[in-house]
């Protein structure tokens, strides 16, 4: 996404980030601190993975900042290869002593465990495709113009009788990974994140966004649509529960749709744990559901290389409700007789590894438009407190949120109260009626992917809560 | 560690904040899991730095450095004192505290034996052994092992001339066997399942876990599973095991009572409440057996929430939540309760780490035992069903809908459990459900639970509660919704 300058309001000369990242030559500096004492410790394969993260969040509530953040922290992850045996240990204290201590722990770890026949030795130095996700106008935004922000927000909510409550979030990262065999990656991100409730009497709604460049949303229109929505939520109307044509916006796909990543993973496929589990390359979802993890997909974020440095591939994973690819750490890879497709968690652990950068390939229709062409339905805003309920049939259930519109003869007619859903996401993704453009989606349950809005036959609702 | 929170304080002062606390906290954990007969995490980790929090032209600022030097610290403390300038920008009313005393003190939870201590191959070894113990059982799909220790040193001093070093020493362990067979996958977990039991203390709770004793018994249960009934949908009376009532009381009676939530300060994220200020002794929130405290104090009992101070220097205390059925506290901070017209703060702001605000925080909110053996209680039940274990969990943004399912449940006829059942579910209206409590299971089958996992807060914080229940009975619940096609 090109970032447009939607908010001048929102300047960031007044004040550029008390605290800046180190340069990448300061991370370097760490990890071939660690990688030399290791060598002279005798410990023959170690990897280093260096995180700084500044961040800050502008909290509000009651049209007033009630909380306000900032954080500025750096860590040193170091693990160690020692006679088919690997531990890991973290520290944030970068003195040589330390670094050293914490080697040492490493290799003590390691060694009061059996040897692991699976275990790999470290991968070799990696080519990686560049990605620019740093924004400086993002990385020097500063408190005061959070709270100016938050301030014009509030004060939208004051003027039309409404109570406001959000964040306003920037922050910036880089991670350094480097091992004894040569390898060495790195990367460097900024994020911003506006995220806005308005009350209006009992009634809520909201809107979020979240970007590299925080010039990428504009806080105040944003701050509209939650406002404008919070007022057409008001008296709302009791349904019956039961089977209910519904349009999903964005952020209400994605919490639903997101429970599915760790499905996707080779491991979890091995373990038997996984929803694909039998079901690959035969027909499961609609035909017009495909599912890639694309880490360069121009909306998405994160690094270009995993937890043990292997570059991330695009991966189909759903071709036309097919369920087709998978995504592989070195280890599952060597077990399916396949190649890695740099997704791994950093070793050791259990879970093996997860696509993080889903994009669920979209359509053309719009919300306006499955509104109109919807005869009874509802509208969905936001979901709430989802948790699996079969993990085989990829049941879920939750609550929806902030706004739940009946829509009647193709026009949203009133608001109606909160519905609890118990609701197979394989079945749903076999319903989509009608699918508009994915864009870059953020909610509370699952992280940021790229989704579209859905209109989905025959969500089951199963009771109604008391708002 | 004191020299750097009073330079911090210092700065504050200088720079103009009319109030300042500030943390120094040293983390320290160890992660050790097993999967299939072999260690899948194994990792220590710490981290140390100082957070400080300031009040300035009456407006709150925070800030955090891992930079522990006189400069780093005093650089935080600028930040903090220029982040609350902003804050004033968007304030309404001047930040108030209500009155608490200082403290000088020192204190240290109980941890009979350090985990950190114990031989890392002894900790691997048993978790192995309880691995094979449960992959023994034929049909078994997948065994999943784990340890979890933490130790916390945490330096607090307050403008208003607090200093207080608190030591907390946390473990936890579990074990979880899955069956997939056909098209369902089940699982059972013990002694509870997302991580097991969790304390305040030490190794001793590994050691009476005794994972490798139970280990064949829940995996003979997550086969078995496969070939019960299914959970039926009606009406019906309920008993739920401690560990799942746990998990009712942590979302029905500990989320609600958190004043935060009632004023609105997490309406954005975590939800509000159905608890409005108007509730407080006005409400029936459950039947008159039904008695609830939120209790920090170490004679409680070694649970999550367990300390001498919060995370503002106010000392450990017993709250009233819910007497004789009836709903009489809340979960309150010095800020909320100013707000509201208390005397003093409920001392409930806890900090995940140094990086993080004090929020409000369940403590120990623990439902008091009753009378009752689990023995006559399902001898006094002609027609129920017995849950344990929580499977999932979800409930509404103001705590009135909720949905649970568990691992297990078990039909009573006559007296007597029948048969087993799978897919438990049960779902209700909180104030409707907890009226609807008509027996609690006495002091010798009360454990205080540990829910490691509860998230709340932007930036998200982890924090460990706890939760003493004993096994309960409710009448005419709604049951096996969650697996209903209708």
């Amino acid at each position: 996404m090109s970032p447009v300058n939607k908010t001048r309001s929102l300047s960031t000369r007044r004040a550029a980030a008390e605290v800046q990242l180190r340069p990448e030559r300061e991370l370097r500096a760490i990890t071939n601190r660690v990688l030399r004492l290791a060598k002279s410790t005798g410990i023959p394969e170690a990897e280093v993975h260096v995180d700084e993260v500044i961040d800050a969040l502008t909290r509000f509530a009651n049209n007033t900042i009630h909380q306000h953040v900032a954080e500025h922290g750096l860590t040193v992850s170091m693990r160690v290869v020692v006679d088919g045996r690997t531990a890991r240990v973290t520290t944030n204290r970068i003195e040589e002593d330390a670094l050293r201590a914490a080697l040492e722990s490493a290799a003590s770890l390691a060694a009061s465990q059996p040897k692991d026949p699976g275990l790999l030795p470290l991968p070799a130095k990696q080519k990686y495709r560049a990605v620019r996700r740093f924004s400086p106008a993002t990385a020097a935004l500063s408190a005061d113009s959070r709270a100016r922000a938050v301030k014009n927000a509030c004060s939208l909510a004051e003027s039309r009788g409404q109570i406001a409550a959000g964040i306003f979030s920037s922050g910036q990262s880089q991670s350094v990974l480097a091992n004894s065999r040569d390898l060495f990656a790195a990367y460097r991100q900024t994020q911003a994140e506006f995220s806005v409730t308005m009350q209006q009497g009992s009634a809520t709604s909201w809107a979020k966004s979240n970007a590299a460049d925080f010039r990428a949303f504009d806080p105040m229109a944003l701050a509209k649509t939650a406002s404008e929505k919070a007022a057409r939520a008001e008296n709302p109307a009791e349904l019956a529960p039961g089977r209910y044509t519904v349009i999903l916006e964005p952020a209400a796909v994605l919490d639903l749709v997101g429970f599915l990543f760790y499905d996707f993973a080779a491991t979890a496929i091995q373990d038997q744990r996984s929803c694909f589990s039998g079901r690959l390359g035969k027909p499961l979802l609609g035909k017009n559901i495909t599912i890639t993890d694309d880490v360069y997909h121009p909306e998405q974020l994160g690094a270009p290389f995993d937890g043990e440095g292997i570059p991330r591939q695009r991966v189909i994973l759903v071709d036309n409700g097919v369920p087709r690819n998978l995504v592989y750490s070195r280890r599952s890879a060597k077990k399916a007789g396949t190649r890695p497709t740099g997704h791994a968690f950093a070793l050791p652990n259990e879970y093996g590894e997860a696509p993080m950068n889903l994009v669920i390939g979209g359509g053309k229709a719009s919300i306006d438009q499955m509104v109109a062409g919807t005869d009874r339905g509802l509208l969905v805003t936001r979901l709430w407190y989802i948790r699996e309920l079969d993990p085989y049939e990829k049941v879920m259930t939750g609550m929806t949120r902030d706004g739940l519109f009946l829509v009647e003869k193709g026009k949203v007619s009133r608001s109606v109260r909160n519905f609890r859903f118990n609701q197979s996401v394989l079945q749903m993704l076999r319903n989509v009626e009608a699918l508009g453009p994915a864009r870059r989606a953020t909610a509370e349950e699952s992280f940021e992917m790229v989704v579209p809005p859905m209109k989905i036959n025959d969500f089951h609702f199963s009771e109604v809560t008391k708002f | 560690m004191w020299d750097y929170c009073g330079h911090s304080l210092d700065i504050a002062r200088l720079r103009g904040a009319t109030y300042a606390d500030v943390r120094v906290m040293h983390l320290r954990q160890r992660d050790l899991t097993t999967k299939s007969g072999e260690v899948g995490t194994l990792g220590q980790s710490e981290s140390i730095g100082l957070g400080i929090r300031v009040v300035v032209s009456g407006a709150w600022g925070f800030a955090s450095t891992d930079q522990l030097t006189r400069e780093g610290v005093a650089a935080c403390a600028a930040q903090a004192v220029s982040i609350a300038k902003a804050s004033a920008l968007a304030k309404k009313e001047d930040v108030q505290l209500a009155a608490e005393p200082s403290y000088v003190d020192s204190w240290q939870g109980p941890c009979q034996k350090d985990p950190f201590e114990i031989p890392l191959e002894a900790q691997i070894d048993l978790l192995l052994k309880a691995d094979a113990a449960m992959r023994q059982i034929k049909g078994v799909t997948l065994t999943e092992t784990d340890m979890q220790f933490r130790k916390i040193d945490s330096w607090f001093a307050s403008s208003a001339a607090s200093k207080i070093h608190q030591r907390r020493v946390l473990s936890g362990c579990g074990i979880v066997a899955t069956c997939f067979k056909g098209d369902a996958i089940q699982k059972r977990s013990y002694p509870n399942s997302f991580g097991g039991q969790h304390i305040l203390g030490g190794y001793e709770l590994i050691e009476a876990m005794d994972l490798i004793k139970h280990a064949p018994q829940i995996a003979e249960e997550a086969v078995a599973l496969h070939s019960a009934a299914q959970c039926p949908e009606k009406k019906s009376t309920l008993i739920l095991g401690g560990s799942q009532l746990g998990l009712q009381i942590h979302e029905s009676v500990g989320h609600p009572i958190e004043l935060d939530r009632v004023l609105g300060q997490e309406a954005n994220f975590a939800g509000t409440s159905f608890l409005t200020l108007d509730k407080l002794n006005h409400l029936r929130y459950a039947s008159p057996i039904v008695n609830v405290v939120a209790d920090a104090r170490p004679a409680h009992g070694p649970g999550l929430g367990t300390f001498a101070y919060d995370d503002e220097g106010v000392p450990a205390q017993c709250i009233d939540v819910i007497r004789d059925g009836e709903f009489r506290g809340y979960l309150s901070s010095r800020e909320t309760a100013h707000l509201v017209g208390l005397q003093r703060s409920g001392g409930t702001m806890r900090t995940e780490s140094w990086n993080r605000l004090p929020m409000i925080r369940m403590t120990n909110v623990s439902l008091l035992p009753g009378t009752w053996t689990p023995e006559n209680l399902i001898a006094d039940t002609d027609d129920g069903i017995f849950m344990e274990t929580n499977r999932s969990w979800s409930i509404d943004d103001r705590r009135y809908q909720f949905q649970f399912s568990t691992e297990i449940a078990w039909e009573i006829k006559g007296g007597k459990k029948v048969r087993m059942l799978k897919n438990p579910s049960y779902s209700g209206i909180t104030t409707e459900f907890w009226n609807s409590c008509d027996a609690i299971c006495n002091a010798d089958h009360w454990v205080l639970w540990g829910t490691p996992n509860c998230g709340k807060g932007q930036p998200m914080q982890t924090m460990g509660t706890g939760h003493g229940a004993a096994p309960a009975r409710f009448r005419n619940v709604k049951i096996g919704t969650a697996f209903s096609n209708e």
